[in-house]
C-alpha cells in the first residue's frame, strides 16, 4: 500500500509530544479511574503512565525499535486490563494498547502532518483533527443506544442488565431465548403478521397516489400547485399526535376506526409525503421534451408514462416507497388511535411491552428491526447511486 | 303462484326466526383490556382459556391499554364507537369511569355467581365493591423490595417502612412511585403521625409541607418510577437498594427470576383491581360479556388466578382454595399480600379522600419534584 506523503515528516520535540500523549492518557485514565472509584486518580495515573511510556518509546528506544515496542505496549495494556477487569478488561486492554502504541509514534514522529498540506499552521492542523474527533464523537453518540441494544438482546435473564456472566463473556450469560420467545409467542407473531399485512399495502397506496400527485404537481399548468403540495405533505409536518387524534374521530364517524382498511389508509396518508418529495426531486432532472417526443411519435399518455417517464424516475419512486414502508412499519402513534386490538402492529406491541413489562424480547425485536432497516437503507443508497449515474447519462 | 306464496311465506318465517335468534344470541368475539405482562397472562390462563374451551367458536382479543383506559374510553364515547367489551382497571379509575357514566352500573348479586355455599356475590366480595360499576378481581399491594446483597454488613435487613427514610443505616438509592399517593402517607407515618390521623394531617397545608419535608430528606437518593416494571429492573441492576412496586412484580423477580431480592411488607398499601363493562354496548356483545364476567369472577376462577400470580383473590370464598404456583409448585398463600403474616401492619389508602384531593396534591407534588 502506498500512502502519498504531502509533507515531509520530522520528529517532534519531547516537550510537545509528551504533554499531548499525557493528555490522551489522562483522558483514557478518567474513564478507567471513574469505573474504579476515583476519576482524579485515573487522570493522574493515566497521564504519568502514558508520558513514561512515550518517553521510553520515543527517546530511550527510538524509531528503530518501533515494531517490538508497539507489541510491548499492547501486551502491557492487555495485562493491565486483565488485572483490572478480567476478560472484558482483556478486550479493552488490547484495543487501548493498539491505539496508544499507534498514537505515541503518530504524535512523537510527527506523522500526523504527513497527509496535510505543508503550509497549514499548527492551529489548522489541530482543527483538522479536532473536527474529525468531534464528528466521530457525534457518530458514537447517535449510534451507541442502538449498539447497546444488540448484545443485551442475547441476555439470558429477563432484565435489561449486563449480567456479570455477560461481562465475563461466559456463554452461560447469553441465550437466544428472547428470539425464541419472539418467534414462538402467538402475540408477537400476530403483531408481525399485522405489520406485514399493513405496511406493503399502505406502501402500495402511498407510491401510487404519491407518484401521480408528484407528476401532476410538477407540470406548470396546475393551479394552486404550492397550496396543494403543502396540504399533501402536511402529515409530515403536523405533529403526529394531532393527525392521529383527528383521524381517530373522523374514522370513527365513517366506520373505519378499528378496521384493517382504516390503518392502511392512515399509514398511506403518512407515507404519501415521502413519495411526493422523492419523486418531485427526481422529476427536476427529468427532461420534459422526452414525453413530447414520445407523444410526437404516437404514444398515448399512459404508454408514455410507463415506457418513458416511469423507468427514468423509478429510483425516486422506489426510495419514496421504502420510506413509506419504514414509516408504516415503525409507526406507533397513529395505529394506537386508528387501530383496535386486532390490528396490533410490532411497534404497538413493543410500546405496550416496554411500558408494562420490561422484557428483553423487545430488544430482540428491536435488533431484528434494526437489521431490516439497515438492509432497506442500504438498498436505498444503492438506488440513489444508480439514479445519479442515470441522470449523468440522461440528456439535459 | 302458489309456489311463490309458499316461498315468500317461508322466507318471511326464516327472517323472523333469524331476527329473534340474533336478539338472544351472543357476539362471538370479545375485546378484553388489561395490563399486559404476567398479570394478563394469569387472567388468560385462569379464566379466558377455560372459558374459550367451554365456548368453542368464541374468540378473545387482548388490548394492553388499561394504563390509559380512562382517556381512551372518554375518546371512544365521544366518537360514539366503543370497541372494548370488558376493561380491567384499578379501583380509583373504576370510580371515575362510573361517575362519568362511561362504565355500566351493575347489580352484583344478579350478574355475578354466588359463592359455593350460596352466599350472595355482594357479601362474598364485601367491602371490596367500592363502586356500583366495579367487579373486583384481586387485592394487590404496593410494597417494598430490597437487594439482600446490598444490606450493609452487620445490620439487620430493613423491616420497617421508616427504614426507607433512614439513609444512615441503609444508604443507597431508593425507587418510589412518581405520585403523591402512598408516598405522602408513608412520610407522615415515619414523621411520627399515628396511622389513623394521617388523612387528617394530610388535609392541612402544614401536613402537606410536613410530608414533603420528610420526603426532602431522601429526595436526592430517590429514583422515581412510573411503570410497575421499573423497580424490579432497577433492583436487578443494583441501581437501587430498595424500591416500591406491586407485590406481584417482586414475587416474579424473586421466585421466577431468582434475583437476590427480599420483601418488606411493613405498611404495604392495599389496592384493588377489577373489571368494568363500558356503557352503551350493543345487546349481543353485552350478553357475551356478561356471560364471561359471571364465569371469570366465580370463586374457583379467582382462586385459580392465584396459581399464576401472587395477588389475593377478591372473593372471601376463594381464599381457602388458593393452592400452589402452577409451574414452580410453591405454596402461594404466604406470598399473598393478604396473608396474616404479611398483613401485620398495612396501610389502607382512602379512595374518597384521594378522589377529593388528588388534583391539588398532584400539583403540589409535581412542584416539589421540580424544585
Amino acid at each position: 500500500m502506498s500512502v502519498m506523503t504531502l509533507t515531509p515528516i520530522e520528529k517532534k520535540p519531547l516537550s510537545f509530544a509528551l504533554p499531548v500523549i499525557g493528555a490522551a492518557g489522562a483522558f483514557a485514565g478518567l474513564f478507567v479511574g471513574t469505573s474504579h472509584g476515583s476519576g482524579l486518580m485515573g487522570i493522574v495515573v493515566g497521564a504519568v503512565a502514558l508520558m513514561a511510556l512515550g518517553f521510553v518509546a520515543l527517546q530511550v528506544l527510538g524509531l528503530s525499535m518501533e515494531k517490538p515496542v508497539r507489541w510491548g505496549i499492547i501486551a502491557l495494556f492487555t495485562i493491565a486490563g486483565v488485572l483490572l477487569a478480567g476478560v472484558p478488561g482483556f478486550v479493552l486492554g488490547v484495543l487501548f494498547g493498539w491505539f496508544f502504541a499507534f498514537f505515541i509514534y503518530w504524535i512523537g514522529e510527527g506523522r500526523y502532518r504527513a497527509n496535510l498540506a505543508p503550509y497549514l499552521t499548527g492551529g489548522q492542523v489541530l482543527w483538522h483533527y479536532s473536527f474529525r474527533v468531534l464528528c466521530g464523537a457525534i457518530f458514537v453518540f447517535l449510534i451507541t443506544p442502538i449498539l447497546v441494544v444488540m448484545p443485551l438482546s442475547f441476555n439470558a435473564e429477563n432484565f435489561f442488565t449486563f449480567t456479570p456472566e455477560m461481562l465475563r463473556f461466559d456463554p452461560a450469560g447469553y441465550s437466544l431465548k428472547h428470539y425464541e420467545d419472539f418467534f414462538t409467542s402467538s402475540g408477537w407473531q400476530q403483531a408481525l403478521r399485522n405489520s406485514l399485512a399493513i405496511a406493503p399495502v399502505a406502501t402500495l397506496l402511498s407510491v401510487s397516489f404519491g407518484t401521480l400527485a408528484a407528476i401532476g404537481l410538477s407540470s406548470e399548468h396546475v393551479p394552486f400547485r404550492r397550496a396543494i403540495m403543502a396540504i399533501l405533505i402536511s402529515p409530515m409536518i403536523v405533529p403526529l399526535i394531532i393527525s392521529a387524534a383527528g383521524m381517530y374521530f373522523f374514522y370513527s364517524r365513517i366506520g373505519l376506526q378499528g378496521t384493517y382498511m382504516g390503518v392502511v389508509l392512515a399509514h398511506a396518508a403518512l407515507g404519501i409525503p415521502f413519495v411526493i418529495i422523492t419523486v418531485t426531486a427526481t422529476l427536476v432532472g427529468f427532461d420534459r421534451s422526452l414525453t413530447r417526443a414520445a407523444a410526437n411519435m404516437g404514444a398515448d399518455p399512459v404508454t408514455t408514462f410507463f415506457r418513458v417517464q416511469m423507468p427514468l424516475i423509478l429510483p425516486g419512486v422506489i426510495s419514496g416507497g421504502l420510506f413509506a414502508f419504514i414509516t408504516s412499519f415503525d409507526e406507533v402513534v397513529v395505529v394506537l388511535f386508528v387501530g383496535s386490538a386486532n390490528q396490533q402492529t410490532l411497534p404497538w406491541r413493543m410500546f405496550t411491552g416496554l411500558r408494562e413489562q420490561i422484557s428483553p424480547t423487545i430488544l430482540a425485536v428491536a435488533t431484528i428491526l434494526v437489521a431490516i432497516s439497515i438492509v432497506l437503507l442500504a438498498t436505498l443508497e444503492m438506488l440513489r447511486r444508480r439514479s445519479e449515474r442515470l441522470r449523468g447519462m440522461s440528456p439535459g | 303462484m302458489k309456489l311463490t306464496k309458499t316461498l315468500l311465506a317461508t322466507t318471511a318465517l326464516t327472517v323472523a326466526a333469524g331476527a329473534s335468534a340474533t336478539a338472544q344470541e351472543m357476539a362471538d368475539s370479545m375485546t378484553l383490556v388489561s395490563w399486559g405482562g404476567a398479570y394478563q397472562e394469569s387472567q388468560q390462563k385462569a379464566y379466558v382459556e377455560p372459558y374459550l374451551a367451554n365456548n368453542p367458536g368464541v374468540s378473545a382479543t387482548w388490548d394492553e391499554s388499561s394504563a390509559e383506559a380512562v382517556a381512551k374510553l372518554r375518546a371512544m364515547n365521544e366518537a360514539g364507537n366503543v370497541t372494548w367489551d370488558l376493561v380491567d382497571v384499578v379501583a380509583s379509575d373504576a370510580m371515575r369511569l362510573c361517575d362519568e357514566g362511561l362504565a355500566m352500573e351493575l347489580d352484583h348479586d344478579e350478574v355475578l355467581a354466588a359463592a359455593p355455599d350460596g352466599t350472595d356475590a355482594s357479601d362474598d366480595f364485601g367491602d371490596l365493591i367500592v363502586s356500583d360499576c366495579f367487579v373486583p378481581q384481586i387485592v394487590y399491594s404496593t410494597t417494598f423490595g430490597y437487594r439482600t446483597d446490598m444490606v450493609p454488613e452487620g445490620t439487620e435487613p430493613p423491616s420497617s417502612i421508616c427504614d426507607v427514610f433512614d439513609l444512615e443505616t441503609y444508604p443507597g438509592k431508593r425507587s418510589l412511585q412518581k405520585r403523591p399517593i402512598d408516598n405522602m402517607e408513608w412520610a407522615l407515618y415515619c414523621d411520627g403521625v399515628a396511622k389513623d390521623e394521617i388523612y387528617d394531617v394530610l388535609g392541612t397545608d402544614e401536613g402537606v409541607d410536613r410530608a414533603l419535608a420528610k420526603l426532602d430528606t431522601i429526595k436526592d437518593q430517590v429514583v422515581w418510577w412510573s411503570a410497575g416494571a421499573e423497580t424490579p429492573q432497577l433492583l436487578a441492576d443494583g441501581e437501587v437498594f430498595l424500591g416500591s412496586t406491586y407485590n406481584g412484580r417482586l414475587f416474579s423477580a424473586i421466585a421466577e427470576q431468582d434475583q437476590p431480592i427480599g420483601m418488606m411488607w411493613d405498611m404495604q398499601s392495599f389496592d384493588l383491581d377489577g373489571w368494568i363493562v363500558p356503557a352503551g354496548l350493543p345487546e349481543d356483545r353485552l350478553a357475551r360479556v356478561m356471560d364471561f364476567l359471571k364465569f371469570a369472577t366465580d370463586t374457583q376462577r379467582l382462586a385459580d388466578q392465584a396459581a399464576y400470580i401472587s395477588y389475593g383473590p377478591a372473593r372471601e370464598s376463594s381464599a381457602p382454595l388458593v393452592g400452589k404456583h402452577a409451574e414452580l409448585g410453591i405454596e402461594m398463600a404466604p406470598h399473598m399480600p393478604t396473608d396474616p403474616a404479611n398483613a401485620t401492619n398495612v396501610h389502607i389508602y382512602d379512595y374518597e379522600w384521594w378522589a377529593d384531593n388528588r388534583d391539588d396534591l398532584d400539583a403540589k407534588f409535581q412542584a416539589w419534584l421540580a424544585q
